[in-house]
């Protein structure tokens, strides 16, 4: 689903939900991804100047779980270690988007290019 | 555009945040506080947030600013209603919403509000206010 207005980013939160409630995550594990989506979806229309977002559920060794892979164009983050650090921001925030949504799923992997474009897959397992 | 409504009751404000707000009526809103702080010379704010599923940071720097704000008018803040699972999720994500008092629920809230604004009567310049 898009990413390039202010309404994906409920769209984006709402769709998470019902992911999440369908795979069976308990209320908090539920929270926590539909928080972290919702930090990222903004990350992608802010920084990535829009882009998409895919949602899947998942199952591995049985387990089931959330993923979702947030991809932009957009101008890329020059130093990934920077932009994972607590308080670090270039948009006026409070700098926890990033390394926030990291803390709130169980995987977290983030490519990004300069003048290419990120991607930032989180799932979160059951 | 869409608004969430500012209620005045006696020396305080009442502001009901509704699910699935997006940013820009989250900006909106404090501006509407302000505005209506030094309209009514109300002595606080409280916000029910029971309503939303998360609390993301981009609606905690709201809240905060809004806590920021009103302390400059003289106002005390308390946010109410937070869900456990909104709290959990909060403080993981390394938010701890500082200088924003909160409350179980409404009527505690209210208490609160009262509580520090007649401390506040007869005592001048809350000069610790701005100590933050």
């Amino acid at each position: 689903m898009p990413v390039r207005l202010e309404e994906d980013v409920v769209r984006v939160r709402q769709a998470t939900r019902v992911a999440a409630l369908a795979c069976g995550l308990s209320l908090v594990d539920q929270t926590k991804i539909v928080t972290a989506a919702s930090e990222l979806a903004r990350n992608t229309l802010v920084h990535g100047l829009g882009g998409a977002v895919t949602i899947d559920s998942v199952e591995a060794s049985g387990r089931k779980g959330v993923r979702l892979t947030f991809e932009d164009n957009g101008p890329g983050i020059p130093d990934l270690n920077l932009a994972l650090r607590d308080g670090y921001t270039t948009g006026g925030g409070l700098g926890l988007g990033l390394s926030g949504a990291k803390r709130l799923c169980n995987e977290f992997h983030l490519d990004s290019k300069a003048g290419e474009g990120t991607r930032v897959t989180i799932t979160r397992w059951k | 555009m869409e608004r969430i409504p500012v209620l005045k009751m006696g020396d305080f404000l009442l502001v009901t945040v509704q699910a699935d707000m997006q940013d820009r009526l989250a900006m909106s809103l404090q501006d509407d506080i302000t505005s209506r702080l030094s309209k009514y010379k109300s002595r606080g704010v409280l916000i029910d947030i029971s309503a939303l599923d998360i609390v993301d940071s981009f609606i905690a720097r709201m809240i905060a600013n809004i806590a920021a704000m009103s302390r400059i008018l003289d106002a005390q803040t308390v946010v109410v209603g937070m869900q456990p699972a909104v709290a959990i999720t909060l403080v993981e994500l390394g938010l701890n919403l500082p200088g924003v008092l909160t409350a179980l629920n409404v009527e505690r809230g209210m208490e609160l509000l009262r509580a520090s604004s007649s401390a506040g009567e007869g005592a001048g310049v809350n000069s610790d206010r701005f100590e933050d």
